[in-house]
């Protein structure tokens, strides 16, 4: 017994040296694509558009990876993956990054052998309710009938964040998300939960979207950011400062139409985020303009979230906690330099 | 004296003929009967306008954007505009004629082995086991000049089509040949086929896609990398080619032992009195059971949405998120559900016509 426990601890030890041996950037470089494990669909966060390209935050954030890596953010080779079958597609080496709306939490980071980057979209559990109700607040809804898919943590938060405000409720359970969306439309229920960015989604799939009103509260905490496998930190490094440089441009002002001009700004601290003076792309074995490329081609924070979920977006969430830290919201990058 | 001339026969009733006549013989034929009848068209009348109105008279075909979509009937538009990515998945546009040639030249290959009296049939048979597969790869995946377009980018239709016949493709060989070995008398073979077929019968397809995709990786070496649309295709043959060992086998044993036993009195040898004498008849027998196996095979294929692999119905799910187009589900799934069944219900019918072209000395 003991020694087949050695034996099993000898080869986890033997996999892991092998997966660590070999360096993602040199892999990727070599390959001149990116690979990246995407939703199979997410509206916002990755889709298919009409003309067959994937569009979305998650999308975009390996876009910019690809722009840092290898100058061009559409060597990328998306590839769709389901919840089930996500991490053992990083671990198998089949994709480079994982950006498929995947809550960050203690288990997944310690024991999968994976790394969380970085925060790049604050998800969390909301409510949608009827105009008509003229409820402002989540406190408000003591005795509510509230739609709900079943099987889901969703349901597990509503009821510990019911318990402890000491209200009551009434759960009407769906299987699908559609029927939810059809039960509240229908009238079953005053109030449909889910995380906050569906919640936008599900409500332009009502018949009057305007009659329906996401509230502010949020009861659940769904950090969600790119994955990387454990034990490649170079690797880990390049896809969370991709992540940072994107939200530390839209703090210092540089979008993708302003970047050029930029280069000119005396500003010491978008100098060196542009690669012209500091450390440049040193420390990650990357050329001297790795963040200029990224805002060049794909964008900073701002816009990327504007773009597939936000205001230029037939979602329209609003940034709430995903805007920046001095705005209201929690997106916080260190500095470069 | 007059001659007697009969009464020209009297017209049935007119109770009995024409539509009254019909309608009373195969609607109102008893009163259990005519309660059905009157049940059926309550409910026709009660679904069909709605269905008629939704689908076709209130539906929306023009424009290209979801503004377009203001008759309150179905949206056609959302079809419309993703119809090639339906089609062809994330195939680039300009590759488009490599699909369309290679489908189109299986079409006449099928279309040539199946119509009657077409001249050299074998021949055109050997070029479609042996040779069409390879310009079939040539065509799908590129090389010989042709640009590589990887398997991450095939879907919709044509990947449900890919899937299905080379599935096909597969395991009716190899269901013959497992089918042949469990009836043999030689043990080993004997017992290798059962212990292939029961393990296979025992698992749900679901679960071959999911070994195939999710736990195969892990064991791999860390430098080899089997495509994942290889992995679900060989997972759905060696699965499908277990079904169609049973049914061939139920065929093997609807043939008298008479027939075997003359093929030996003839001296013919084993192979010769299989392929000469046993399989055409034993595989004549279960037509029924090979369409079958075929059709299921055809519509098993969207569980590879489980491993995201963009058949036709994944990516018509997927198309459902795309937030410019959220809330056309229901015209996606009509859409999708109408091409399977036209494909269905064809080999259906082909299967029937076949029935009928071989029924030689078993119509009762």
């Amino acid at each position: 017994m003991k020694k087949l426990s050695f034996i099993m601890v000898a080869v986890f030890f033997m996999i892991s040296a092998s997966l660590a041996s070999a360096s993602t950037l040199e892999e990727v470089q070599k390959r001149d694509v990116l690979q990246c494990g995407v939703s199979t669909g997410l509206p916002g966060f990755s889709n298919p558009d009409e003309k067959g390209n994937w569009t979305g935050l998650d999308v975009d954030a390996c876009r910019a990876v690809a722009a840092a890596v290898l100058h061009d953010a559409n060597k990328v080779k998306f590839v769709p993956l389901t919840a089930k079958e996500r991490f053992t597609a990083l671990q198998s080496g089949e994709i480079d990054i994982l950006s498929r709306n995947t809550t960050w939490t203690l288990t997944r980071d310690t024991s999968l052998g994976l790394n969380f980057t970085h925060t790049d979209y604050y998800d969390g559990q909301g409510f949608m309710v009827s105009k008509k109700l003229g409820v402002k607040s989540a406190k408000e809804l003591d005795g509510a009938a509230i739609c709900i898919q079943s099987g889901t943590t969703t349901e597990l938060n509503l009821a510990d964040y019911f318990k402890q405000n000491k209200m009551k409720y009434q759960a009407v359970v769906f299987d699908t998300s559609d029927q939810t969306v059809k039960g509240f439309e229908a009238g079953r229920c005053d109030v449909l939960t889910s995380d906050q960015s569906q919640l936008y989604g599900l409500r332009i799939k009502l018949a009057k979207p305007e009659d329906a009103v996401v509230l502010p509260e949020i009861i659940s905490k769904e950090p969600l950011g790119p994955v990387v496998r454990q034990g490649d930190d170079g690797w880990f490094n390049i896809v969370k400062w991709t992540i940072f440089a994107m939200i530390d441009a839209e703090e210092m002002g540089v979008t993708s139409k302003n970047v050029d001009e930029m280069k000119k700004s005396t500003d010491p601290n978008i100098r060196r985020l542009l690669g012209l003076e500091g450390i440049k792309g040193k420390g990650m074995n990357l050329s001297d303009d790795w963040a200029y490329q990224i805002i060049k081609q794909v964008g900073n924070y701002g816009e990327v979230f504007e773009r597939n979920v936000g205001q230029g977006s037939p979602l329209k969430i609003k940034r709430g906690l995903n805007a920046l830290w001095n705005k209201g919201g929690i997106q916080y990058a260190p500095p470069i330099r | 004296m007059s001659v007697h001339t009969p009464h020209p026969d009297l017209p049935p009733p007119s109770t009995s003929v024409g539509i009254i006549g019909w309608a009373r013989k195969n609607l109102f034929s008893s009163p259990l009967n005519s309660i059905l009848t009157l049940g059926a068209l309550y409910l026709v009348v009660r679904f069909l306008p709605p269905v008629i109105n939704w689908a076709i008279l209130d539906a929306n075909w023009a424009g290209s954007t979801r503004d377009a979509c203001t008759d309150g009937g179905a949206c056609w538009v959302f079809v419309k505009v993703r119809l090639t990515q339906f089609m062809f998945g994330f195939y680039p546009p300009d590759q488009y004629w490599r699909v369309i040639l290679a489908f189109g030249l299986l079409g006449v290959l099928i279309a040539w082995l199946l119509i009657e009296k077409t001249p050299k049939k074998s021949w055109v048979a050997a070029f479609t086991i042996l040779v069409y597969p390879i310009i079939a790869f040539v065509l799908f995946y590129g090389g010989l000049g042709l640009p590589v377009v990887e398997t991450n980018k095939w879907g919709g239709l044509m990947l449900t089509l890919i899937l299905a016949t080379i599935g096909m493709f597969f395991a009716l060989p190899f269901g013959i040949i497992l089918a042949l070995g469990r009836r043999s008398s030689m043990p080993i073979p004997r017992a290798l086929s059962v212990v292939f077929i029961e393990l296979w019968r025992g698992v749900p397809l679901i679960t071959v896609l999911f070994m195939s995709s999710v736990m195969l990786p892990l064991f791999m070496p860390e430098d080899l990398r089997i495509d994942k649309l290889v992995r679900a295709l060989v997972g759905i043959s060696l699965f499908q080619s277990a079904y169609m060992a049973e049914v061939i086998r139920g065929g093997l044993q609807a043939l008298p032992k008479g027939q075997s036993e003359a093929a030996d009195a003839l001296g013919l040898s084993y192979w010769q009195a299989m392929f000469l004498v046993i399989l055409p008849q034993a595989l004549k027998t279960v037509i029924p059971g090979i369409v079958n196996t075929f059709i299921e095979l055809f519509k098993d294929t969207t569980l590879v949405l489980i491993i995201g692999l963009m058949d036709l119905l994944s990516i018509v799910q997927s198309a459902f998120a795309d937030p410019k187009w959220l809330g056309f589900s229901v015209e996606g799934y009509v859409f999708a559900g109408l091409v399977y069944w036209i494909f269905c219900f064809s080999m259906s019918r082909y299967s029937q016509h076949l029935e009928r072209k071989l029924h030689t000395g078993h119509k009762r």
